[in-house]
């Protein structure tokens, strides 16, 4: 039954996947293989010596009740900002799919927070809950709520999270969005015909025939939440109260770009490498499978 | 119309001074500053550019302190480093450890056979850059120490006499109590708590902040912040915390808007806080010497400063460390010093433009500015009031905000914290230790 076009000889397969490999290596494999062998230094920032140590690198963190400690902050952060772009943004997307009128003018505002970087947004989001003229501290206050992410570690994490997941909702948004419009309509149809309701028809069929794209989405910001997140910490919390914000990846700039150890920077990397290759090959182990294609 | 006109005769200046500028040497000087501070380095610059030919500086800004010291550390790994690098005060044992990377401010004055006395400069300003013996590595540039700033009209409507003393922390103390019963939401901040509270604390006081005379006397120091006078002193603002007498506002200088804008009375902040203070605060204030614990042995003796230094890299031709020892003497003369002391609130380095200052009539013309000045050289400084030398201190520093956020937030006694700081800070000292050896 299966189709399946070969090609004759291997020069022409090559050279397509030529590009692909190529940027894989320097980008990807040479990095990690020079983080690799960093980790097993201690060089002095200046690169005038440096002493091999083995895993003393590794040693030195996993010894390092507060470097543990990290580990949990960074799951409860990335599971929340997960949770918190993926939601509203398969909410958002619903709704717009059912719009008739000005949908185009509600998508292009919905995809605008996505252009801000990740760092600007941290100084907006601190801005507006700044303890003293922040917009929204003003009205909690107003509330009488005394909001001071400062020395509250609770509120520092949550102001992170949404700081983090804010822009990140508009791309979540755009991906299932597309997804939704790929719907047959005429099994949705169907199914209103039988007499589902909406929420219904949502959970029994759209939901399912998008989970790839879920699938897809889930792995993505996992990914996002665990690497590309340090902007919006240094601005807003630079890890603290105390370290009720120090995920593993603000740690690993931290520790190299300001303490100047690149040895256990490099080991801190090295370590977050394989817990994101660990997570995403759980997903496709286990989440994937109630995936339907 | 004018303005082009103008625009084209500098322009013509310019080609014309570079065309006859061939021959001169180049001096690459990175630094960290922007804004005001910025154009009055490149005031300096231009101002000894224009006073001799033989040399040119170049200055780049390189963005903030760490983003200046990471340039010139990366520049030096790929042998593009600047003859002069701004390193800010913590990374000063990071720099001292690099040899082979820098070039001490000594030698390059010998080498160069340039006129050079490290006796005109304060010895506490200098003392944070200069070996045990007394050599000098780095060249101080911008050094600021703190004090205590008041909100004269705050005090008022609490019914508090703006005059009152408030040399000492339990006077200090007394006054706070007074403003919370009046309903005074913010009585004190503080910016930049770890050097304050903790390592200025301990110079004041004449009590080691760490063994090995605070690191200057070898890599095998170890923190000693958890002693009785910081552990008294931080259980006192963590009292003061709980009961909202003190308001933390974060770990770098947030407190200063609140101040500026009237929302606390008390304040401790650099002196170099100044220029943002006059320029935005609507009501009287005035500056007060960092309070002291009275009672105790020596106190107060010398605060230390903050800020950073001059460093040569090491590479270059022999020519071209001549004009950066030019030009770091040009920096240290008496007219450069006085005016980059009265226009930034910064210590003057040398004492001679100290005494320039007095006679211009700067400190009674704004009262209150030469108060840092008789604070930090009212004794001379010993090995506890020196400075500080520790490696890794941008992490150490980290490891104490972390430390004393548990101390504000209640969570920690302050014995436990700084238990807890000094053990972490330890582990970083080691490892820094072994990478330096």
């Amino acid at each position: 039954m299966e189709k399946r076009v070969t090609f004759r000889g291997l020069t022409l397969p090559l050279l397509l996947v030529l590009p692909q490999i190529l940027i894989s290596g320097v980008f990807f494999f040479y990095p990690a293989g020079q983080a690799i062998w960093q980790s097993l230094f201690i060089p002095d920032p200046f690169g005038l010596s440096s002493q091999y140590v083995g895993l003393g690198n590794f040693e030195f963190l996993l010894s390092d009740e507060y470097y543990r400690a990290s580990f949990i902050t960074t799951a409860v952060f990335s599971i929340l900002v997960t949770l918190v772009c993926m939601l509203p943004a398969l909410l958002l997307a619903l709704l717009a799919d059912r719009l008739i009128k000005g949908a185009g003018t509600y998508r292009t505002l919905l995809i605008w927070p996505y252009a801000v970087a990740p760092a600007v947004a941290g100084v907006l989001w601190l801005f507006m809950f700044n303890t003293r003229v922040g917009v929204i501290s003003w009205y909690l206050g107003q509330l009488g709520y005394d909001w001071n992410h400062v020395l509250n570690d609770k509120e520092a994490m949550g102001l992170v999270v949404v700081a983090s997941a804010w822009g990140r909702i508009s791309y979540n948004f755009l991906f299932f969005f597309a997804a939704l419009q790929a719907v047959p309509k005429s099994v949705v149809e169907a199914a209103a015909i039988d007499g589902a309701r909406f929420w219904q028809r949502t959970f029994s069929i759209v939901l399912p025939l998008i989970s790839p794209t879920m699938f897809f989405l889930l792995v993505v910001n996992v990914v996002y939440s665990f690497f590309e997140t340090f902007g919006v910490i240094h601005t807003i919390t630079s890890g603290g109260p105390q370290q009720a914000t120090t995920i593993l990846v603000y740690k690993v700039f931290a520790d190299g770009f300001i303490g100047q150890d690149l040895g256990s920077s490099a080991a801190q990397s090295v370590i977050l490498l394989f817990v994101v290759g660990a997570l995403t090959v759980i997903q496709f182990k286990f989440v994937e499978k109630r995936v339907h294609y | 119309m004018k303005k082009r006109l103008l625009s084209g005769i500098l322009a013509g200046s310019l080609l014309a001074s570079s065309g006859g500028a061939l021959a001169q040497t180049e001096v690459q000087f990175w630094h960290a500053f922007t804004g005001r501070l910025g154009e009055l380095v490149a005031e300096q610059i231009e101002t000894f550019n224009s006073s001799q030919s033989e040399y040119k500086v170049v200055g780049s800004h390189k963005g903030n302190y760490s983003e200046t010291l990471n340039a010139g550390i990366a520049a030096f790994r790929a042998k593009e480093q600047p003859h002069i690098l701004m390193v800010f005060e913590v990374g000063t044992a990071t720099m001292m450890g690099a040899k082979g990377a820098v070039k001490p401010v000594y030698n390059v004055m010998s080498d160069a056979g340039a006129d050079f006395n490290p006796d005109d400069y304060i010895g506490s300003v200098k003392g944070y850059y200069t070996t045990t013996d007394g050599k000098m590595l780095s060249l101080p540039f911008n050094s600021s120490t703190p004090v205590l700033w008041v909100n004269e009209d705050a005090l008022k409507a609490a019914g508090i006499d703006p005059e009152i003393d408030l040399s000492t922390w339990s006077q200090v103390g007394s006054v706070l109590d007074t403003l919370k019963k009046s309903g005074h939401e913010c009585p004190l901040t503080t910016a930049w708590q770890s050097w304050i509270h903790l390592e200025n604390l301990s110079a004041y006081h004449n009590v080691p902040f760490a063994t090995q005379d605070n690191g200057f006397a070898g890599l095998d120091t170890e923190l000693a912040m958890n002693g009785p006078l910081q552990v008294k002193h931080l259980q006192a603002m963590g009292d003061w915390a709980k009961d909202g007498k003190f308001v933390y506002k974060g770990r770098r200088n947030e407190g200063g808007a609140d101040f500026r804008a009237g929302a606390c009375a008390l304040f401790t902040e650099s002196s170099a806080g100044y220029a943002g203070i006059k320029k935005e605060a609507q009501f009287e204030f005035s500056v007060r010497p960092l309070p002291y614990w009275d009672g105790v042995e020596g106190a107060p003796q010398n605060t230390i400063i903050g800020g950073a230094s001059l460093w040569i890299m090491e590479g270059h031709e022999s020519e071209e460390y001549k004009g950066a020892a030019a030009f770091l003497n040009f920096l240290s003369s008496t007219d450069i010093q006085s005016k980059w002391h009265q226009d930034t609130g910064y210590l003057p380095i040398t004492a001679a433009a100290g005494d320039k200052t007095k006679a211009d009539g700067f400190y009674i013309d704004n009262p209150g500015t030469d108060i840092a000045v008789i604070q930090m050289t009212a004794k001379a400084p010993t090995a506890n009031s020196k400075g500080l030398r520790l490696g890794s201190f941008d992490q150490i520093r980290g490891i104490l905000d972390e430390e004393l956020e548990s101390i504000w937030s209640g969570d920690k006694t302050a014995q436990e914290a700084m238990d807890s700081a000094v053990e972490r800070g330890n582990k970083l000292l080691r490892r820094f230790e072994q990478a330096n050896n």
